[in-house]
């Protein structure tokens, strides 16, 4: 057991445990909370494949933002519903299932792939990822049109967000 | 880096099913939306994972922040139709719902 295993695997309980309680518990505050653990666990993770700036942005833009935006949005919907009656619906057996068998069907793709068990390459001395991934989002060659189409589909997203929740509108 | 890339496969297709159990089974149309982050968040662990034990390509990088886009801009409409759904009709169980439902 090298470090980096232990670090993983305290991770890897993190995740699922907080995930796992996402999907069950009944306040959905309490949810929302689980949701930013799990999304701690995460970032964590990005860390440890050494891909420090998605770390970053995954505590600036998921937990700092989403989830905020997560529990605003329970708290601004909430009335006399909120802790009554079960919180899933007739069908979540189906569900269950459903979910085992994605998970048994994955687990047993990925292990008949022959790269299953390869380890990482060290990454070589003097490669920046970070300049890399900045390059890459502007150059012309490589993803400038899928960096531009996020823009636009941001852009998109924030005039409709404001659109579709604003008041006064009839 | 001794983890074998095995580990983070399997753990992302762990979060990708509870995520997916979330999104099949649960009323409360936030509790959905709480699931549909969960499994972007495997792809994303799966997307970085790929980057790191790859050839050196930063494909893998590129695509998880235009991930992370698609998901704030999808949760900052997904949570303005669920209030504005809420404003109107003071539900948002996703059962209740139905007026478009034959």
């Amino acid at each position: 057991m090298t470090p980096d295993q232990i670090i993983f695997l305290l991770c890897a309980a993190l995740i699922v445990s907080s995930a796992l309680m996402v999907v069950t518990t009944r306040n959905l505050v309490h949810a929302a909370l689980w949701l930013v653990a799990a999304l701690f666990g995460v970032a964590i993770l990005f860390g440890l494949l050494q891909a420090g700036f998605l770390a970053l942005v995954q505590v600036v833009i998921y937990i700092g933002a989403i989830a905020v935006l997560f529990i605003f949005a329970v708290m601004l919907t909430r009335r006399e519903m909120r802790d009554k009656g079960p919180q899933v619906n007739q069908n979540w057996g189906i569900g269950a299932v459903l979910a085992l068998l994605t998970f048994g069907g994955l687990a047993y793709i990925l292990s008949s792939w022959d790269g299953f068990s390869s380890t990482a390459k060290a990454i070589p001395l003097g490669t920046d990822s970070l300049m890399m991934l900045g390059k890459a989002l502007v150059s012309p060659d490589a993803f400038v049109l899928p960096f531009e189409v996020a823009s636009i589909l941001l852009l998109a997203a924030l005039v409709g967000a404001v659109f579709i929740a604003s008041a006064s509108k009839d | 880096m001794s983890i074998p890339i095995s580990w983070y496969l399997i753990l992302s297709a762990a979060l990708f099913s509870i995520g997916l159990f979330g999104v099949l089974a649960r009323k409360n149309a936030i509790a959905i939306l709480l699931g549909i982050e969960l499994m972007l968040n495997a792809v994303n662990i799966n997307l970085v994972a790929f980057w790191r034990y790859g050839k050196g390509s930063i494909a893998g990088q590129v695509f998880a922040i235009i991930v992370f886009a698609v998901a704030a801009a999808e949760v900052a409409v997904g949570l303005a139709l669920i209030i504005s759904v809420y404003r109107r009709r003071s539900t948002v169980i996703a059962d209740d719902l139905d007026l478009l439902k034959w």
